[in-house]
């Protein structure tokens, strides 16, 4: 996964992280984005329908949605001080055909290092 | 007439979903146990606290995630078993297939990082096309979990030494 925006927010969906100590708690953060599949992806889908199969096309138009969540998610938590988010969650909802929005979530943390 | 067009266009469609899609699932499952072996020195573990060896080290989420798509043979093979019912299994190769290819994915991006295990590791299916009118089935999997670096320590002595016998 390449680096959110902020690049300086630990990520992880583990609760604690063993080693760091976690020195303030902000609350929950989340970032999500509804993506629209186009007509182009679509054609090439319903062709690659025929022989099954993976489709390309929706993978890396999933990945390209989710890791903006993920940054916008990231973003949120610099905005208010964090240096980590813990604790993360994804979900995905259909939410008309041709659709979905995928979100992430988790928790603003202040980590400090255990020496 | 109009109607005999129709049946012999769906019938080789199937016969296409038979042929080509069967011989692309051998090629995908190759690959996969290939890539299995290889990244076979990752670990992973749906554990949700690393243990105290992994104390202090470097971490990232990692993630993986392929939509799969199934064929007009794959769905007609499923819609005749439905009237019986019982295991559907054009539909449980796609779904384990796309399932193990996220899990490389995520795998891979371990490796990119240096990792050698991920921890808490979650699966997420979600199904893409509801309404389509042709009901062949297309689905998400993703995988995901928090990937950390080997602990400074000789790998033997954690109890955390990756078994090259280890799929």
């Amino acid at each position: 996964m390449r680096d959110n925006a902020s690049g300086k927010v630990l990520l992880s969906n583990i609760e604690f992280i063993p080693g760091y100590a976690i020195t303030r708690h902000l609350g929950l953060v989340q970032g999500s984005t509804v993506r629209a599949k186009n007509i182009g992806r679509d054609m090439m889908a319903g062709l690659k329908n025929i022989v099954g199969g993976e489709l390309k096309g929706y993978t890396e138009l999933l990945n390209e949605s989710r890791q903006e969540a993920i940054d916008r998610m990231a973003q949120q938590a610099d905005a208010i001080g964090a240096n980590a988010v813990i604790n993360i969650r994804f979900s995905t909802s259909n939410i008309t055909a041709g659709a979905s929005e995928l979100l992430a979530y988790g928790t603003a943390v202040v980590l400090e290092q255990r020496s | 007439m109009e109607g005999l067009i129709k049946l012999v266009i769906f019938v080789l469609l199937v016969l296409t979903g038979l042929i080509v899609g069967t011989i692309l699932e051998r090629r995908h499952y190759r690959s996969i146990k290939k890539r299995e072996v290889e990244l076979g020195h990752i670990l992973v573990f749906t554990e949700r606290m690393p243990p105290h060896q992994f104390a202090g080290q470097p971490f990232q989420l990692v993630s993986g995630s392929v939509v799969v798509s199934g064929d007009y043979f794959k769905t007609a093979a499923a819609g005749l078993k439905k009237i019986i019912g019982g295991r559907l299994t054009s539909y449980e190769s796609l779904l384990d297939r796309g399932r193990r290819e996220a899990i490389l994915r995520m795998k891979e991006q371990a490796a990119q990082f240096g990792a050698q295990a991920i921890f808490n590791v979650r699966f997420e299916t979600s199904s893409l096309n509801q309404k389509r009118k042709n009901g062949i089935i297309c689905a998400e999997m993703l995988a995901y979990g928090t990937a950390l670096k080997a602990p400074p320590q000789a790998a033997n002595e954690t109890g955390f030494s990756a078994n090259k016998n280890l799929r």
